[in-house]
């Protein structure tokens, strides 16, 4: 089967102009952040033993500092953070499309090689963080989400653009559907996550030096921040809720293995970058229960496990030869 | 969970039928003095089925298999193994002993893994029976202050409806939306609803867990009675199933020969598809392999098609297309013109554009006669590359060859290489470059080689494993019980009834949720919603709710 080049060119056409969209948002977002009044930075501790030491009949459940209650006045950063939003949405429209027409221009899903992974995982990112927008306000996190959007559309674009083709053969199944667009998913979200999780370190100092009086240079970002249990919260919410699909993700690709290469699991680097990958977000997961490592350890482990999945898409498509290469790299 | 979420005190959840997580408390297990070999093991049995030496293990397993991804390894890629081996002997000899060639086999790795799964047995074996009685236990009784717990409404109720009303209006409110439900009736002082929901949180988790544990049989069984060859078949060439016919062969440790099931295929055609031209020009579009099978010793032959990822399948064995190359025909004739070789002759590919090398050997002529050279699938030569071929179809096919007599080596005993030319005691007549047609003349009277075309080869892999089903079972539990244990919240309510001191009854809803930032508040409140108006609400669920 041949290849639409023009449905190909408009869609490049269409990612560019997601990628100025995004980089419109990331401005708005950042300018948002920065005029934002921001809070004291209370140890969360101290505001936990607050609350229940009144223990008497009033809601106490916290609101965010960002989204709080408005008199009348628009709160500061508000405004360029729901500019932010709307870029963000339009932007991701965009690439919807784009996507799309890439897809329509070779008759296939639109992953088959890392241009397109990165293409997808970065609508991904942006698709994760609008739905986590319907729920809460997040115009806070918008910044820290755009800005990896646009590395991973920018590296598509450039080093690592490949034109639209035909795929080869070992890609040619149904499975690179399922196996592919879940892996994708999870990697949109824990990057969102990572992002979460990187902020609530930041808060969680913030409010830890706040408390004995110590000066911390990213007070600053903490004091625009969510208190730190609401990151930490968050970020673990994510996470639990990407282990089942990025399992699923990784026995999929067995499965898949299974079928072209006649072994379900054959310790192929890729393979075991997932089963590291796997085996590190078990380990975050577990940490969290373990007396001692919760909060800051825990997230580090969160971390260490974000790195993981990257190098297993980056370091391993690039540097090691597997069976698990794409046509144009 | 090993302690508390939430900030709910320890004192107010009753003893050990109340806690929501079987996993273990967390006590810091210090090494016994002087309580002799059984304490010690006792010390060690708990120490390693705590839930910090879980999370070390999965760590160690981590990092264990890093290397195995970094440096090349015997199970995927011998031959950069042996390079490694040639290039840096010294490093690579004490790799080599440490068992880095072979990570995922090497005994260090095993230590770890069965330590994991022995913890993991140890762990779950005993949650899952305490799990098993809780689950047929009633919900907790409700503490004494329910005002305490995370979630607590008052309600007034219609001044009609009695208490003991209430209770049962409670009880039934909570039965339709399936919470288990124990009813303690209004004694004239007080009655009360306790009500638990949400135990498919643990089941799921000790599911997972056990599930682990029959993935980890699944492989185990798998690779004891499965086998793997690989047989490498020119078109028109076949292949009957039997171990002999096999080009390398890994058979399980309990395979017995009987359960390789007798088939046989030849290979018609091989059908290969490359872009042409754009930046991609070169690559694969298509592999194919049309073959026709004899399923069993009788059956009528029928025609089949095997692809990349469409494996022909014969009763459980899988055939597997994985890889393909070329066959030049290549004749050899003695000074009399007497043929002493003829034959399509594997090539092994070097590169994507499948410039391959081969080898030729005639034993029978007096002296030995040996070739070696190359297939060029679309010929091209410069002084860089030297021949080399520049796109992977038959566009414009070329043989290099070089020719050479006197000894093959062959007599010495030693293993031999089909794909190499032991040239020592051997010297050189010459090279030549062919096109299909074309014959050499050699110098020297040593007879003619002729190109006579070229045939296809592919590569199949022939595989059963009798443990995937198992392992994929497994699996497919191991999610389901994640996607339980982590999605499902486990939460308790409870609803009492007390007369005041002024005789006025009074109604408390209260509620508590252990599943990490999650709040029963909805709950609760439909809950009071259905009994009367809230009056008073107190939530101290921590943030992030
Ligand atoms: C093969 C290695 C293992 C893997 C991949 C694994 C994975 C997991 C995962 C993903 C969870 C869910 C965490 C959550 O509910 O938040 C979990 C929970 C748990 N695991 Fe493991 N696990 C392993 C071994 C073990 C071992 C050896 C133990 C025993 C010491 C253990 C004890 C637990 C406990 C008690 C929980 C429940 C934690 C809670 O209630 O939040 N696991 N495990």
């Amino acid at each position: 089967m041949s290849v639409n080049e023009a449905l190909a060119t408009y869609s490049n056409y269409l990612v560019y102009g997601a990628m100025a969209a995004y980089t419109i948002a990331m401005i708005a977002f950042a300018a948002s952040l920065a005029s934002m009044r921001g809070r004291d930075l209370v140890p969360a501790a101290a505001a936990a033993a607050e609350q229940s030491g009144g223990g008497v009949a009033v809601a106490t459940r916290v609101e965010v500092a960002v989204g709080g209650p408005d008199d009348g006045a628009i709160p500061p950063g508000r405004r360029s953070g729901n500019i932010g939003m709307s870029l963000t949405w339009m932007g991701t429209l965009l690439l919807g499309v784009g996507l799309l027409l890439r897809g329509l221009s070779v008759g296939r899903a639109p992953w088959g090689n890392m241009c397109e992974f990165s293409l997808t995982s970065a609508f991904a990112v942006a698709a994760a963080f609008l739905v986590i927008s319907l729920r809460r306000d997040v115009r806070w996190l918008g910044v820290f989400v755009v800005t990896p959007v646009l590395l991973a559309l920018g590296s598509a674009m450039t080093f690592l653009y490949t034109d639209a083709a035909q795929l080869v053969p070992a890609l040619k199944s149904y499975w690179l559907v399922i196996h592919v667009s879940a892996a994708v998913i999870c990697g949109g979200a824990f990057c969102i996550g990572a992002a979460v999780t990187v902020l609530f370190l930041v808060a969680d100092a913030g409010e830890r030096r706040a408390a004995i009086g110590k000066p911390y240079h990213l007070a600053w970002l903490a004091r625009r921040l969510p208190e730190s249990p609401r990151l930490d919260a968050m970020a673990y919410r994510i996470h639990a809720f990407m282990f089942p699909l990025w399992t699923f993700a990784i026995v999929a690709g067995a499965i898949w293995a299974e079928n072209a290469w006649g072994r379900y699991w054959g310790w192929d680097p890729k393979e075991t970058w997932a089963f590291i990958t796997w085996v590190a977000y078990a380990a975050y997961l577990h940490a969290r229960a373990t007396v001692g490592w919760k909060g800051r350890k825990a997230s580090v482990i969160a971390l260490i496990a974000f790195g993981c999945f990257l190098f297993n898409y980056f370091g391993i498509n690039i540097l090691v030869t597997g069976l698990h290469s794409y046509a144009g790299v | 969970m090993t302690e508390l979420r939430g900030t709910a005190p320890d004192d107010l959840l009753p003893e050990a039928p109340q806690r929501m997580s079987t996993a273990p408390t967390e006590v810091d297990a210090a090494a016994p003095m002087g309580i002799g070999v059984i304490g010690w093991l006792r010390w060690f049995w708990r120490t390693l089925t705590s839930m910090r030496t879980a999370l070390v293990l999965l760590f160690l397993l981590a990092i264990a298999s890093v290397p195995g991804s970094l440096l090349p390894q015997r199970g995927t890629d011998p031959g950069r193994v042996t390079l490694y081996l040639t290039n840096d002997p010294v490093k690579g000899r004490i790799l080599d002993r440490l068992g880095f060639f072979d990570v995922f086999a090497a005994p260090w790795f095993a230590a770890i893994y069965l330590l994991l799964f022995i913890s993991l047995a140890g762990c779950v074996l005993p949650r899952s029976r305490q799990h098993w009685r809780i689950l047929r236990s009633r919900p907790p009784a409700a503490p004494r202050n329910l005002v305490r717990l995370p979630e607590h409404r008052q309600i007034e109720t219609d001044p009609d409806v009695g208490p003991q009303q209430t209770l049962d209006d409670a009880a039934a409110f909570l039965r339709r939306s399936r919470w288990r439900v124990d009813t303690t009736s209004y004694d004239g002082a007080t009655g009360t609803v306790a009500a638990e929901k949400g135990y498919a949180r643990e089941t799921g988790n000790l599911l997972f867990h056990l599930s682990l544990l029959g993935l980890l049989a699944a492989i185990a069984f798998g690779s004891l009675f499965g086998f793997k060859g690989t047989v490498i078949v020119r078109e028109g060439s076949s292949f009957a199933d039997s171990r002999a016919q096999f080009d390398s062969f890994t058979p399980g440790k309990a395979y017995s020969d009987s359960s390789l099931p007798p088939f046989a295929f030849t290979l018609e055609k091989f059908i290969a598809d490359y872009q042409r031209g754009g930046q991609q020009n070169g690559a694969a579009r298509q592999f194919a392999a049309d073959v026709t099978v004899i399923r069993e010793p009788g059956a009528a032959p029928t025609a089949e098609h095997i692809e990349v990822n469409a494996p022909l399948d014969v009763n459980g064995v899988k055939v597997f297309l994985v890889g393909h190359g070329y066959a030049p025909t290549i004749t050899l004739r003695d000074a009399k013109g007497q043929i002493v070789f003829r034959d399509s002759v594997v090539f092994i590919p070097q590169d994507g554009n499948f410039t391959s090398t081969g080898v030729v050997k005639a034993p029978d002529t007096v002296p030995q006669l040996g070739i070696s050279g190359f297939f060029l699938p679309t010929s091209a030569v410069d002084t860089t590359l030297g021949p080399h071929s520049t796109f992977p179809a038959a566009d414009d096919p070329e043989v290099f060859l070089s020719a050479w007599t006197g000894d093959l080596g062959l007599g010495t005993g030693k293993a031999q290489s089909v794909y190499k030319l032991d040239t020592t005691r051997m010297t050189k007549l010459g090279i030549e470059r062919l096109t299909p047609g074309q014959s050499w003349k050699l110098p020297g009277g040593h007879g003619t080689v002729t190109l006579d075309g070229y045939r296809q080869w592919a590569s199949f892999t022939v595989a059963r494993d009798p443990g995937k089903e198992l392992a994929l079972l497994a699996a497919v539990l191991a999610i389901t019980g994640l996607a339980l244990s982590l999605l499902v919240r486990r939460r308790r309510v409870w609803v009492r009834v007390s007369s005041g001191a002024t005789g006025v009854t009074v109604v408390e809803v209260a509620g508590l949720t252990r599943s990490e930032h999650t709040s029963v508040a909805d709950e609760v409140d439909a809950l009071a919603a259905s009994l009367g108006t809230t009056v008073s609400t107190t939530s101290t669920a921590p943030p992030g709710g």
